[in-house]
């Protein structure tokens, strides 16, 4: 079983998808300047750090770097425990996540805690393909 | 000819031929290339950039050629085995044959979540879930949570009455019958079946759950039957949109087959019903 990061299983999955994609993705880990993904209305949410059902959870200013590969919430990043949880903001303003994909919520603090909750104690991990 | 049936007018022997090819296709590794090209659009698909998959048009001319693509395994399985579709306006509990010992199986227990019956259960060493987001490598179901409840048949029309397939800015905040369907905006109808099924369904790794071939078969569906009613409205938009698929335009990850050519869905298959 290999583990791979998000950005590559991105790259690999959707390779056909063409290299405007690829270009897109590879600017949005390299960029700390919002992205043009991200909706115009609204200040930033604020960022926080609390330990919510024994977990810890962050959400801020997302860094440059390479290891926040691939997110698409607008500069803003979200973790559980230290591992990234991919999270993306929607045109009104309501966010989204690789675990909550389906159902919005009004904040990435809200978005996190839905996410520990419906991890019931499992880690994140890295897009893991068998 | 492929006919999609409903699923719960699927004979006992035509359940046990889709559920073994969907074994089979699992046991090669096939099913789970699915599941990552699914994901990785779930992933990219913006509302302000570059979107295919969701959240776009091209929602469904996309996921009606992503169905054509996974019958087709399923197919060169067992030739006889068709795509069922799930209508979740009448079969809408969790006592659904849908969800039978001998079918999909049932929901999952409430400590984990875990489904432990039927074929698709981690015990029967079938079904392990490889392409995944966190560490739980078993099916995960939590059928109505909440009390949820699954749309009506009266949500269904009132979005089927919608003349215009799509409208600017052509994304999640979008007017018209696609964005209404995939329940970004209204009642919400493909969204809301996600969350009440739970578990992998409510993630970007949604296909691990075998419903969601069902779930997405009665999407494309309701998409022709949209169609049958209001035979002046077209695809849209026409040309030149940024970011999005055009009627004309490929889409990824195939880049030989646009919405134009996903609109008969008569070319490929036909339904058990008169729409």
């Amino acid at each position: 079983m290999s583990h791979i990061t998000r950005r590559r299983a991105l790259g690999v999955a959707a390779g056909a998808a063409g290299a405007a994609a690829g270009l897109a993705l590879a600017g949005s880990a390299v960029a700390d300047a919002p992205r043009a993904a991200a909706p115009a209305a609204g200040p930033a949410p604020a960022p926080f750090d609390e330990v919510y059902q024994g977990r810890r959870i962050q959400g801020g200013p997302a860094h440059g770097g390479g290891h926040h590969g691939g997110h698409h919430g607008g500069g803003y990043s979200v973790t559980i425990d230290g591992e990234e949880l991919h999270v993306m903001q929607n045109a009104d303003g309501t966010w989204i996540s690789v675990i909550n994909h389906y159902e919005p919520v009004a904040t990435p603090k809200s978005l996190a805690r839905a996410a520990v909750r419906e991890l019931q104690g499992a880690p994140l991990v890295p897009l893991t393909l068998g | 000819m492929t006919v999609r049936k409903n699923q719960a007018s699927l004979t006992a022997d035509e359940k046990r031929r889709f559920v073994n090819a969907l074994l089979e296709l699992k046991r090669s590794g096939r099913y789970d290339t699915f599941v990552t090209t699914h994901n990785a659009f779930i992933m990219s698909d913006t509302d302000n950039g570059d979107r295919v998959g969701h959240r776009s048009p091209s929602f469904l001319p996309w996921h009606r050629r992503f169905l054509i693509e996974f019958e087709q395994a399923l197919q060169s399985v067992d030739p006889t085995v068709n795509l069922p579709y799930w209508d979740w306006t009448a079969d809408r509990t969790s006592r659904s044959s849908l969800w039978a010992r001998d079918f999909l199986g049932g929901t999952g227990r409430a400590r984990d979540g875990q489904v432990l019956d039927g074929a698709f259960a981690r015990s029967g060493n079938r079904w392990t879930i490889n392409v995944r987001v966190d560490s739980r490598d078993y099916l995960r179901r939590d059928l109505g949570a909440g009390g949820r409840q699954l749309p009506t048949r009266a949500e269904v029309d009132s979005v089927l009455a919608m003349e215009t397939y799509d409208t600017a800015p052509w994304n999640s905040s979008s007017d018209g019958f696609r964005n209404h369907l995939e329940g970004w905006r209204g009642v919400n109808l493909h969204n809301r079946v996600h969350v009440w099924v739970g578990g992998q369904m409510g993630t970007g790794v949604s296909p691990n759950d075998p419903v969601f071939w069902l779930h997405h078969a009665f999407i494309d569906k309701l998409w022709a039957d949209w169609q049958a009613r209001h035979p002046k409205s077209s695809y849209l938009p026409a040309a030149g949109t940024a970011n999005v698929v055009d009627l004309g335009d490929t889409m990824r990850p195939w880049n030989d087959v646009t919405p134009a050519d996903m609109l008969d869905h008569t070319r490929h298959y036909t339904f058990d019903t008169a729409a």
